[in-house]
């Protein structure tokens, strides 16, 4: 019997304000892949993001999880999914340390690694009593991507997750984008960056048709 | 939310249909004469009536007379909120882009609307109790309701996108909605409560049926110019929105060239 | 499941109660200026009125109350603003909790910060204003009562115009009239107890208001930040 797979989009389209970002736009990712949302700037690839998450509604199509429309799946859905935003959700009055336990306890669910174990992995080893205001952008994503590590989902959404780190923070993340593909997660991300891993495929997203009335 | 829209059977096609700007466009030319006619015969006789025929009051004299524009003004003031907030409930539920386009129409009017009802209350009371502005129950609810209005149409112009700016407005507009009776319930309550020595305003069942039918008639009067306005502002407001589209583009250049 | 459903339902309201309590500690200065300002601009009345006794004992329940709902106002500005800006506002509109429940935790975090210091403040300031003996208890029970149901009513303007850049401003506008029964019965508590007449029954329809509150306001906040908080 062919499983469905974890998240398929069929025929999606949204629109604001009488003008259409994209539409007619579908995929499916399956467990083990890495899709990669290409599109010039302004072609709606955080919006797509986001109406992934469920953040946004779409105007046409569905979006399924598992067979099932996740407006029907609402809890499991989200549980078993991680969103990364433009902005790393990082509070500059609280320490990595203090943030990332936030994280944690708002998240779903939570592998057993430990957070201390979690920031020295992404390079933060000394910083985690330091408040993040004192840290730079590119360490606020570091402890933004510390969630990936301790994170038990399956579906990782990422938009933009290579904006301000350096060589060696997109090497990191892309090892950890591969050994979660490998264990059977998926991942959809949208950036700008080449890529050097298997099991990726693109997606590009065209700007819609002029709506015609 | 949606799957309300879903409970919708689909002989009423009508709605659905209602739902579109361009049929509703349309439609309302053809009932706009009518409406506007019988609005005009309407208040034309309960003004005549009311300012010339209707017996002077035993304490008043002539100057109650404002009754007739001050109370329909209060009534259509209070309805034309709920108006404005079923309307944001029906585009929340259906997603309807008519529905909202009515919400932003009926806020001015019913501001404006509340807005008279004060200034005529003031009228009012000038003579009567020997001052512009009283502290009573009525008028204080009357003045909360406009600051409410006001609430509703400063949501509306604060945002930029135009479906943010309608959700959110339908949202406040029904909060607004749920407060409405308390707040006047509390006014009421706050006003006993310190009982200064007014004349109470004379309240509509207890007038005589000389005094009480040119204020039906009023009443009816201003419904139906509450009508009128606000189809010609929703008309305004579809041809605003839907500038982009073609209908719109063939009916500015046909009014252009004809 | 059933536990760990249990757990996942409370950690929406306890972390991010626990959260907003760490960060206004961390902000502790600006987190005390609606009380300083409270009791600064209680200062003015006196200036502005007279230093009468007798006079500002007639107008104290009610100035106290309307210093205590602006204050409350200029603070709960700032409820959803910071976390707006810096993306936790997003992750909490897509954890599966209940949307309500990461609400009340916040709004309550906002009560403890701002509505309890004003309330234990206000019996200074019914010293200052010569309020009756009898007025006190019921002051800081009315108080505390009404600055919980204005900040949760506060919460769902704050919700209204989070995207907005000045909409502190509008804030107030939108807010202002639904304040208006709360600070009727706050007052009439305490002008009760001064006239020596029984003021439970104003406290208990402000009671009944607070349970209203708690009820309806999370979910009107939480549907207005779905709408808003995408632009």
């Amino acid at each position: 019997m062919l499983q469905a797979p974890l998240l398929s989009v069929e025929n999606l389209a949204f629109e604001r304000d009488d003008s259409c970002l994209f539409s007619a736009v579908s995929f499916a990712v399956d467990s083990g892949e890495i899709l990669q949302i290409e599109g010039a700037n302004g072609s709606g690839k955080t919006t797509l993001l986001r109406l992934l998450t469920g953040f946004l509604e779409p105007s046409v199509g569905a979006i399924a999880y598992l067979g099932r429309a996740i407006s029907k799946c609402r809890y499991d859905y989200l549980s078993d999914m991680l969103y990364i935003g433009h902005q790393p959700a990082v509070k500059l009055n609280l320490s990595a340390e203090e943030n990332l336990r936030w994280m944690v306890a708002t998240a779903a669910q939570s592998n057993d690694i430990s957070i201390v174990d979690a920031l020295t992995q992404v390079g933060l080893a000394g910083y985690s009593d330091i408040p993040c205001y004192a840290l730079s952008a590119g360490q606020h994503r570091r402890v933004a991507l510390a969630r990936l590590l301790i994170s038990n989902a399956r579906l990782w959404y990422l938009d933009e997750p290579f904006t301000s780190i350096d060589k060696q923070g997109v090497e990191f993340l892309q090892s950890c984008l591969q050994q979660h593909v490998a264990r059977g997660g998926a991942v959809v991300l949208s950036t700008h960056q080449d890529l050097e891993l298997t099991n990726l495929r693109k997606h590009r997203l065209l700007p819609a048709v002029e709506r015609v009335s | 939310m949606s799957r309300l829209s879903n409970w919708l059977p689909t002989n009423w096609q009508w709605f659905n249909r209602l739902g579109s700007p361009r049929w509703f466009y349309h439609r309302s030319e053809r009932w706009l004469p009518w409406l506007s006619l019988a609005a005009l015969l309407v208040l034309a006789t309960g003004l005549v009536w009311g300012l010339a025929f209707a017996p002077e009051d035993a304490k008043q004299g002539n100057s109650f007379r404002i009754i007739y524009i001050h109370v329909p003004a209060a009534f259509l003031a209070q309805s034309g909120y709920f108006i404005m907030a079923i309307a944001g409930a029906i585009g929340l539920i259906w997603k309807m882009k008519i529905s909202y386009m009515v919400m932003k129409a009926a806020a001015p009017i019913g501001a404006a609307l509340t807005f008279i009802a004060l200034f005529t209350g003031a009228v009012w009371g000038k003579p009567t109790w020997g001052a512009y502005w009283v502290w009573d129950a009525r008028i204080t609810s009357m003045l909360i309701l406009l600051f409410l209005y006001a609430g509703v149409m400063a949501l509306q112009y604060a945002y930029h996108s135009v479906d943010a700016a309608s959700k959110a407005s339908a949202i406040l507009a029904l909060v607004g909605t749920v407060n409405i009776p308390i707040i006047n319930k509390s006014v009421d309550w706050w006003y006993t409560l310190h009982q200064p020595a007014t004349i109470k305003l004379t309240s509509a069942p207890s007038m005589h049926m000389d005094m009480f039918m040119p204020l039906l008639v009023m009443i009816v009067g201003f419904y139906l110019f509450y009508a009128v306005a606000l189809i010609l502002h929703t008309r305004n407001e579809i041809l605003r929105r839907e500038r982009k589209t073609s209908w719109v583009r063939e009916l500015a250049t046909a009014k252009a060239r004809g | 499941m059933v536990t760990q459903d249990a757990r996942k339902m409370d950690s929406g309201f306890a972390a991010w109660l626990r959260r907003d309590l760490l960060l206004a500690y961390r902000r502790r200065g600006e987190v005390a200026s609606p009380i300083v300002f409270f009791i600064m601009v209680s200062t003015l009345i006196p200036l502005g009125l007279t230093p009468e006794a007798a006079q500002l004992a007639k107008v104290a329940a009610g100035m106290i109350w309307i210093m205590a709902l602006l204050a409350t106002l200029l603070s709960v500005d700032g409820l959803f603003a910071s976390d707006y800006q810096d993306g936790s506002l997003e992750q909490m509109l897509i954890t599966p909790q209940l949307l309500p429940l990461p609400i009340l935790g916040k709004v309550t975090a906002h009560w403890l910060t701002t509505g309890l210091p004003l309330t234990l403040v206000s019996p200074l300031l019914g010293l200052m204003m010569s309020l009756p003996n009898a007025g006190y208890l019921p002051l800081l029970c009315s108080l505390a009562l009404g600055t919980a149901c204005l900040s949760l009513v506060g919460a769902v303007g704050a919700a209204l115009t989070v995207s907005l850049r000045k909409g502190g401003l509008l804030l107030s506008l939108l807010v202002m009239p639904l304040y208006m029964p709360v600070i009727i019965f706050g007052t009439a508590t305490v002008s009760y107890a001064v006239d020596g007449v029984n003021w439970l029954p104003p406290l208990a329809i402000l009671g009944a208001m607070f349970a209203a509150s708690v009820a309806l306001c999370p979910m009107a906040a939480a549907g207005a930040l779905r709408v808003t908080a995408s632009n």
